[in-house]
């Protein structure tokens, strides 16, 4: 930003007119799909050994499913909440059902699924969707999958896409164990700890050597229950040389009680292969989001993170890449958007293990309304990475002065063979360009609007069209809420 | 004399912010629809400052006076709302906006200006033949809103916009400054185009490179936020070789 400056100066104008409005609820996703109590098979509230061999024994685990959700609760037992990022006090595990399932089986025509999640799926624009640009598509409701379709020229290429559930069990049961929360394992911290306990649903996808997948898949991710958990586990494996797009979206209606997300993505990048991962969340402002995500590369291996973080009233979100074999890459690219009431804690991990291994963050934080946005990343790059190279560059664009954005940028740098960078900026609207943009006829909200379309441009571009779309609209949607 | 256009009465003001001093005192000044007038005067004798006290700069507040465009009182006018009604200011310094391309933000504007959707193909059409009437490279609408530009390139995009957006009324803030020869060349066009339309143009300067190639129809003078002297075209010569001391106390 030209208007960007290390100090904070007090923004009056943004004052008079702004931050006097309530949250406005946001019609699109805040619509609340009607739920009969008798159609749905829910667990206790809380978390208990009673509970995880309950929800083992309803998704017909293998036993070594079972014995792992019960070393994994055994962890989570041990483990301390984390204590250096926002409060979590509000979250009570006793109070949260780790387990909803829908009384429907996962259907391949969403016209088989029943009338109300059809329709919840219908207003979010998924079924369109998938018949103009996906190539596969998975919808979660609660704690299972009630979709999962892949298209016939994809299948034949020998993709597999498929629900976690199913992938247990199946012809890749062996593959799915020898990778199962290997990346992160339940001990990295309490909440993984807890995915591995209680995780319900998710995809598994795996592309085979030399493959090109033209067109990318999907999941969505709907949590509907009130006082509810979604842990969804997401395992894909893109083996040597090819290539796939996965998006995940996620969103929820907004209640008066504590929503909990802990779900975990664990990506292998196969030699030579490129996996791009975009994910647009909007959860509601009651949710907090502790999710874990990471990747692992292999010599030559691509991962591509693209994230917009708008929703959730918490979020702890660092996807982590690992750079293992030499040669390997990493690009983060995200936007986080907190407005009030909102605490969101995000950011990238990079660690460079192989050779000439390179990294680029690329972040872009705005808060507005009193809400809080950190950037926190660590780049580490170890003894044996020489010749790696990284750079961070992290902006900030707070909307008014009772809003706050913190810099969090950590690196460890263990080789003096290594190039690496970093730039961080905050900054406000300046008036100037407002009054700039308003002497050709654009009003003062559409001019800051456009201000922070702008700024978020970068990474918007990185979207498909229409998630770029959704995410302009998103800043629109949260710069008229006042 | 044409029909009045822009019409100022005793218009005093100065800085919004508290205790802020008065910069222009009982300014009085009338504009005829498709008149070209020019605002001499020596840095600090607040020429810019009226110039953004007719777009609506929120920098600025008006102590005491009226502002008159097309026979409407437009002193509590909103700025936005006075560009609809077609006035345009070309700044002295444009603002950069990253990550808004100077094609994007031309189509916002007319879109917000006329209320209606842009037709794409018209709107590419025009951007077509006004870049080469003004022979610029076709790749500036594809970057950033001046991001990047240098003084020159900024001042180009500048004319470009008003030629885009077809006001009534031009204010050219210092335009001309610090151009080399070639932005000069297609700043000059930019204004001669505009002024064959039928454009109104208010030209705010210290040096005159710009008006050589212009018919200018009335001269002012201002000393200190007063409008000190006024004439016609031949004033701007008559500056140029005796300066502005003949005019300061």
């Amino acid at each position: 930003m030209a208007e960007m400056r290390g100090d904070t100066p007090i923004d009056i104008s943004e004052d008079r007119s702004k931050g006097l409005l309530n949250d406005v609820e946001r019609g699109l996703y805040d619509f609340i799909d009607e739920e009969r109590e008798e159609d749905f098979y829910k667990v206790d509230e809380g978390l208990t050994e009673e509970i995880v061999r309950q929800i083992s024994q309803e998704k017909h685990d293998p036993d070594w499913m079972l014995e792992f959700r019960l070393k994994s609760l055994r962890i989570y037992n041990e483990l301390k909440v984390p204590n250096w990022g926002p409060p979590i006090d509000g979250l009570d595990m006793a109070r949260i059902v780790t387990y909803v399932r829908s009384k429907t089986d996962m259907k391949a025509s969403w016209e088989e699924l029943p009338e109300d999640i059809k329709n919840a799926f219908e207003k979010l624009g998924i079924p369109q969707a998938e018949r103009e640009q996906l190539a596969g598509v998975g919808a979660q409701y609660d704690s299972e999958l009630v979709y999962h379709n892949v298209r016939k020229d994809v299948e034949e290429q020998g993709v597999v896409y498929t629900d976690m559930e199913s992938a247990l069990t199946g012809k890749y049961a062996d593959m799915v164990r020898e990778h199962f929360m290997k990346l992160v394992p339940p001990t990295d911290h309490k909440f993984a700890a807890l995915h591995g306990a209680v995780w319900s649903g998710g995809s598994f996808v795996y592309v085979p050597p030399g493959t090109k997948v033209d067109i990318p898949l999907q999941s969505y991710f709907r949590l509907n229950a009130p006082g509810a958990g979604q842990f969804e586990h997401t395992l894909i494996i893109v083996d040597e040389g090819s290539d796939v797009h996965f998006i995940e979206g996620c969103s929820a209606p907004k209640y008066n009680v504590a929503n909990l997300h802990a779900g975990c993505v664990e990506l292998f990048v196969g030699k030579n292969a490129h996996l791009r991962y975009s994910t647009i969340e909007n959860w509601s402002k009651n949710m907090y989001n502790l999710n874990t995500k990471r990747a692992i590369c292999e010599e030559g291996g691509t991962i591509e993170w693209i994230s917009g973080s708008f929703g959730s009233h918490e979020s702890y979100l660092y996807p982590t890449s690992v750079l293992k074999g030499d040669g390997s890459h990493a690009e983060f690219t995200g936007i986080t958007f907190a407005g009030k009431g909102q605490n969101l804690d995000t950011g990238a991990r990079m660690v460079h293990l192989g050779k000439n291994t390179s990294s680029f963050i690329d972040t872009k934080s705005i808060c507005k309304s009193g809400g809080i946005s950190t950037y926190r990343s660590s780049v580490e790059i170890r003894k044996t990475a020489e010749g790696a190279k990284a750079s961070v560059n992290c902006g900030s664009l707070m909307l008014d002065s009772i809003s706050r954005s913190d810099t969090v940028p950590a690196m460890d740098i263990r080789t003096d063979k290594a190039d690496v960078g970093h730039e961080a900026k905050i900054g406000r609207i300046s008036d100037d360009a407002v009054f700039y943009m308003m002497s050709r006829g654009i009003s003062e909200a559409e001019a800051r609007a456009m201000i922070v379309s702008g700024f978020a441009n970068p990474v918007s571009k990185e979207l498909p069209l229409e998630y770029a779309a959704e995410m302009n609209n998103l800043i629109k949607l949260e710069m008229e809420m006042g | 004399m044409a029909e009045t256009i822009l019409e100022i009465k005793d218009l005093s003001a100065g800085i919004a912010q508290e205790d802020g001093g008065e910069i222009l005192h009982h300014i009085d000044l009338t504009v005829g629809s498709g008149e070209t007038h020019v605002l001499m005067g020596h840095n600090g004798a607040g020429k810019s400052t009226l110039g953004n006290v007719i777009m609506g700069s929120p920098v600025y507040k008006v102590n005491s006076g009226k502002i008159f465009f097309d026979g409407e009182d437009i002193t509590e006018l909103s700025v936005d709302a006075r560009a609809k009604k077609g006035i345009f200011l070309s700044f002295q310094n444009p603002l950069e906006v990253p990550g808004l391309s100077l094609e994007a933000f031309l189509r916002n504007a007319i879109r917000e200006k006329t209320g209606k959707p842009v037709k794409i193909f018209q709107f590419k059409k025009r951007m077509e033949e006004v870049l080469k009437l003004l022979d610029m490279d076709p790749s500036y609408v594809e970057r950033d809103l001046n991001v990047g530009f240098s003084g020159g390139e900024k001042k180009k995009a500048e004319i470009f916009q008003l030629l885009m957006l077809e006001p009534k009324l031009a204010i050219l803030d210092e335009t001309d400054s610090g151009l080399d020869v070639d932005a000069v060349r297609t700043v000059s066009k930019g204004i001669e185009i505009f002024q064959k339309n039928g454009g109104t143009l208010l030209i705010i300067t210290h040096s005159t490179r710009i008006l050589d190639s212009l018919t200018v129809d009335h001269t002012h003078v201002l000393v200190d936020g007063k409008i000190v002297a006024q004439g016609d075209g031949s004033l701007v010569n008559e500056i140029n070789e005796g300066g502005y001391s003949k005019y300061i106390k």
